[in-house]
């Protein structure tokens, strides 16, 4: 299976146009020494139906949300995809066509673009999103960055709560070991799962350059953005709010009405299947006053020469084809496809079912959370107010999750890796997919 | 009766709404029953928000129209020809699609006991081997969500490899020739950029490097073929130069499609490199992504490679979430997994035999557009191109057509345009990337527009600077989107007010 | 091109407009005609120091920025409040309501290195004069029209 059409006789019409008698010749200025090892030890090519049977033995190998009981979030997130979101993005209009640089033939990716940009400002109650970023790690990466090129010389401490993913704190930390006026601090959390309001405002002061809450935190953890958006206006400390579950979004307040200056986070959750975790799209939205220096792609309105309305990349001075070494980023190639998944998502739930799915996570987490207190013996963690995801702790977990997974329940995701001080402890995410007989099974399977 | 007014003989309505604008109060697609007892009552008021002001609400088919007439709306290789030079638009197989839709690939959470997702861990096993393979170098990490972020990946294994032997230096060599996202990452690593100039053959030359090579250059970024479709004959050459002052050797992938079967870079003297997944690869655009950038290096560089990293135990794949002097996570779980897996499958497909293929015929069809195109065009260096090449727009330029005229009217042929204004050390480049999987019919048919056009730039130039007259929407307004940018639809906002 | 008299011009193409110790600085209209449409000023703030041969600011068209070089030393005391909502000035009118910044000199000595009217001229002629040299090279060339099918 090739995808090459040439048969010998096209082969033959084409060299003799060229001038070359063989394609050998083609690349004869290119070093005998290199050309005689360059060969490409792999087997040979499989007809589609080998290729097919070999990648399914593979899927066979993995458990699957369908297949088991994944009380699993932390980020990612199992979430009812409606059919129609698949169907749009497999139009090959939208996989195949490149970047827009020539808008003239791309209005449909451009103007969906423009419809995402407005939907993510209209759920995060922000002023100004850009077109998508790779994930909500770089995402948080990059605000910090922004928040660097908008700071003066003399702010350059950042603050990230403990209670942000761990992933999102590596990749924070890797993004920033290369730029040497920058300083990590990490702020600790507290009984109710959030960030120690009481030690962030002792370390803000006028080098505080931003800080970084997840809203909600990767315990699930709601937190009051207001004291801690006071707290870094009076230091002068920027603000960035990181969510990695935005279907919280269709009930809970928005960054934007806390003032937050940058909002960013992951968008797996509208409408992007779980993928192993990418791919998936990173959000970024903030306010307008900084539009000229966020990262990644922007899409305007504009007008044609015979007045009618279209859109095009704007802004582009920012970015590393016109700026190189001067740019606000070195984004090229992002996440495109998945962002127009969240905008068909989002354009089928709507209003309505955005609130609706939001509820429905609510009660379901937060019923769950209460009878595996009651009935399967766990210990509560944090005392914060919860989306759809909880901390317990329990005796032994070694041999519940052993138990669990003979009846094809994984409860959720231990904690030690991350945080040594949470012994026993375990995150669960509770969504609009667990049925409730599956939640019946999981306190069932727990209490033993 | 005489012949009806252009209004008149077409009433379709052509200019899509947006969704905002097609909303009405109460329409909804999704129903989703009610829990019982009132969820909102379990968040404090506080953090609870009003409805989402401006959110769509529409029907499904509603939504699908709306959707699918932007699709109309798009160019797409499916749809025809897409010479972008070094963006590789070759065909996107389907059985890739087919296979990342399988539910143990799409449906597997990243945080599950890895005893549970061997499949995918042998998956991505097996892909680390296979380009380890294809580049010729050692070790493999999957990890970067696209080229520019291998990029940086990759710089960030050099700094830290100088900064374990006492200094990270502070300059990386990038020619005139780089694409944007390498002096972007230079600086995004902390690094000082020096540009060097390609000579009159539109290569680099060793002593042009070595001019400016000394103990705080930390590495030389090359593309090899560059920018202009050139093979960098003297790699071997400037990667001794660098080597020689403790410096190390940058690999910029993206126009690996050219060297299959031709060529190594692990054989180049380059020391870390990254692939464009999304190009070589088949994986699909998507209107801007997602695509993937893993990057490969040789046994030095290995300590430094991100985290996690995959390791074999026996016949289990286990993840190593922990390794000292590795430059950290570059990003969240493990990567743009489904686009691993698309690659995979297309690796798998082609074999190493197909591969070669793919870059043989890469070059025939590259070499055969430069033959047919080159005494209507200027090329803008007379040297044996590999699986691109690049015109200026000299000759037409006499009757004041430029390259961005070329290309709009190349719109309304039908064609996507090839990429233009690049490599800025080309005036008015035009860039021509055919790819292997497109008939030779295809490229006479491209050829054929880009002939007539040739004659009309010089017999009727208006109509090619007044280009494109036949797409659904003609030349952009760009200076006004950037005057003032308006980013989002807001209430009350339409296109009679801007 | 013809330049206006009494200005002082730099080879960045800034023009300069001296009076007494101040001087206004703006960008010429081979500049701006090179840039196209511009749709964003960057300037300094009133108060900030610029230094003769450094940047002090930069113009954006929609495909390329331009850095804009300081052609004297001094302090800035004014900036024209009317480029920020209306860039296209520059285009429109280089020299007079397009003008960028207001300075006060820290040394006059400066204003010697720059051109006046007629060597600015010159010196403009010769830099149209090496972008036609490319294009001439170019003349030279076969230009069969047959194409080989």
């Amino acid at each position: 299976m090739r995808y090459t059409p040439h048969t010998p006789a096209d082969q033959e019409r084409m060299l003799k146009t060229i001038g070359v008698a063989s394609i050998d010749g083609l690349f004869e200025h290119v070093p005998k020494s290199l050309r005689e090892r360059a060969k490409i030890n792999l087997p040979d090519g499989l007809t589609e139906l080998a290729v097919r049977q070999q990648l399914a033995a593979l899927a066979s190998q993995n458990a699957t949300a369908g297949d088991w009981s994944l009380f699993l979030g932390g980020g990612v997130y199992r979430h009812f995809i409606p059919s129609a979101v698949d169907a749009m993005i497999s139009r090959s209009e939208f996989s195949t066509s490149y970047t827009p640089y020539q808008p003239e033939v791309s209005q449909g990716t451009l103007q969906a673009l423009f419809e995402y940009q407005t939907l993510i400002c209209q759920l995060t109650g922000m002023e100004v999103s850009n077109a998508a970023v790779y994930d909500g790690a770089s995402a948080a990466a990059e605000a910090v960055l922004m928040a660097r090129r908008i700071q003066p010389t003399g702010r350059r401490r950042v603050l990230v709560s403990r209670a942000l993913h761990p992933h999102y704190r590596a990749v924070i930390a890797t993004y920033v070991k290369n730029l040497i006026d920058v300083r990590l601090e990490e702020i600790p959390f507290d009984g109710t799962g959030g960030t120690d309001i009481a030690a962030l405002t002792e370390r803000l002061d006028d080098q505080s350059m931003c800080v970084l809450v997840g809203y909600p935190n990767f315990f699930g953890i709601v937190e009051d953005l207001a004291p801690i958006k006071s707290a870094c206006a009076r230091a002068g400390a920027q603000l960035i709010a990181v969510t990695s579950e935005p279907l919280a979004f269709g009930l809970l307040k928005p960054p934007g009405e806390f003032a937050v200056d940058i909002a960013v986070g992951e968008g797996q959750s509208l409408g992007v299947p779980m993928n192993l975790g990418g791919p998936a799209f990173g959000f970024f939205a903030c306010q307008k006053k900084f539009v000229r220096n966020i990262p990644g792609r922007l899409v305007g309105e504009t007008v044609d020469s015979d007045g009618r309305r279209g859109f095009v990349l704007t802004l582009a001075t920012r970015e590393q084809h016109i700026r190189r070494e001067k740019a606000t980023s070195n984004i090229c190639t992002s996440q495109t496809l998945c962002a127009l998944a969240a905008t068909v998502y989002l354009s089928l739930m709507g209003k309505s079912g955005m609130r609706r799915v939001a509820e429905v996570n609510v009660a379901r987490a937060h019923e769950a959370k209460a009878r595996l207190i009651e009935q399967a013996k766990l210990e509560p963690v944090f005392s914060g107010p919860f989306f759809n995801e909880f901390v317990l702790r329990g005796n032994d977990l070694n041999q519940v999750f052993t138990r669990s997974a003979k009846s094809k329940i994984v409860p959720g995701i231990r904690l030690e890796q991350w945080y040594p001080e949470l012994t026993d402890c375990f995150l669960s995410c509770v969504t609009e997919m667990n049925e409730r007989q599956e939640i019946d099974r999981l306190v069932r399977t727990i209490a033993g | 009766m005489s012949e009806p007014s252009q209004d008149r003989k077409s009433r379709r309505v052509t200019e899509p709404n947006l969704l905002f604008e097609s909303s009405s109060p109460g329409r909804n697609s999704i129903v989703w029953p009610a829990e019982a007892g009132d969820a909102a009552a379990l968040i404090p008021p506080a953090l609870l928000r009003d409805d989402i002001a401006g959110f769509p609400e529409l029907g499904e088919l509603e939504v699908l129209r709306h959707f699918t007439r932007l699709s109309q709306r798009n160019f797409a290789i499916e749809s025809q020809f897409y010479p972008l030079g070094s963006c590789t638009m070759k065909y996107n197989p389907k059985i890739n699609e087919v296979v990342a839709r399988f539910p143990g690939f799409a449906e597997i959470h990243p945080l599950a006991p890895p005893g549970m997702l061997q499949g995918a861990l042998a998956l991505l096993h097996g892909l680390e081997i296979m380009l380890a393979e294809i580049s010729g170098m050692e070790y493999v990490s999957l990890q970067p969500s696209a080229g520019a972020q291998g990029e940086l990946t990759g710089l960030m294994l050099i700094r830290a490899y100088l900064a374990d032997r006492g200094n990270p230096r502070r300059k990386i060599i990038v020619p005139d020739t780089a694409h944007g996202t390498n002096p972007a990452s230079s600086t995004l690593c902390g690094y000082e950029v020096i540009q060097i100039s390609s000579n009159d053959h539109g290569v680099i030359d060793a002593t042009a490097v070595a001019r400016v090579t000394d103990e705080e250059v930390a590495a030389i970024m090359i593309t090899n073929p560059n920018t202009l479709g050139l093979f960098e004959s003297n790699i071997e050459a400037i990667a001794e130069v660098v080597h020689g002052k403790g410096g190390l050797v940058y690999l910029d992938g993206a126009n690996l499609n050219a060297l299959m079967g031709i060529a190594k870079p692990g054989h180049m003297g380059v020391d870390v490199l990254h692939m464009n997944l999304h190009k070589t690869f088949s994986t699909p655009h998507g209107g801007g992504g997602p695509g993937a950038g893993p990057v490969a290096v040789n046994g030095q560089l290995r300590d430094y490679l991100p985290v996690p990293r995959l390791v074999k135990q026996g016949d289990r794949f286990e993840l190593l979430e922990d390794a000292p002097k590795s430059v950290g996570r570059v990003r969240s779980y493990f990567g743009n997994f489904g686009v691993l897996v698309r690659a995979y499958t297309y690796i798998l497909s082609l074999g190493g035999d197909g591969l070669e293929q793919a870059s043989r015929m890469a070059l025939l069809n590259a070499n055969y557009i430069r033959r047919r195109l080159e005494k209507s065009y200027q090329i803008a260096f007379d040297e044996p191109c590999m699986h691109e090449c690049i015109f200026t727009d000299r000759i037409q330029h006499k009757n004041g057509v430029s390259t961005l005229d070329i290309a709009k009217r190349l719109l309304d042929y039908g064609y996507h345009p090839p990429t233009i204004y690049f490599p800025l050390v080309v005036s008015g480049a035009l860039m021509i990337e055919p790819t292997e999987t497109e008939t030779p019919e295809t490229l006479d048919g491209f050829v054929d527009a880009m002939l007539a056009i040739a004659r009309e730039a010089k017999e009727e130039p208006e109509l090619v600077q007044q280009a494109p007259h036949s797409t659904p929407v003609r030349r952009l307004d760009e200076a006004r989107a950037a005057r003032k940018p308006v980013l989002r639809w807001e209430r009350g906002s339409s296109a009679a007010d801007s | 091109m013809e330049f206006p008299q009494g200005l002082k011009y730099s080879k960045e193409h800034e023009w300069v407009l001296v009076d007494g110790n101040t001087a206004t600085i703006g960008i010429t209209e081979y500049a701006q005609e090179e840039l196209g449409d511009i749709v964003y000023v960057e300037l300094p703030d009133v108060g900030e120091k610029i230094v003769k041969d450094d940047p002090f600011g930069a113009v954006e068209s929609v495909k390329a920025v331009s850095d804009v070089y300081a052609p004297v030393s001094g302090t800035v005391l004014e900036i024209n409040d009317v480029l920020p909502d209306n860039p296209e000035t520059i285009n429109d009118d280089p020299y007079g309501d397009g003008w960028m910044i207001r300075v006060e000199l820290s040394d006059k000595d400066d204003l010697k290195d720059l051109m006046d009217e007629e060597e600015y001229a010159e010196y403009v002629a010769q830099q149209k004069e090496e972008d036609d040299d490319e294009e001439d090279e170019s003349d030279d060339e076969d230009e069969e029209e047959d194409e080989d099918k």
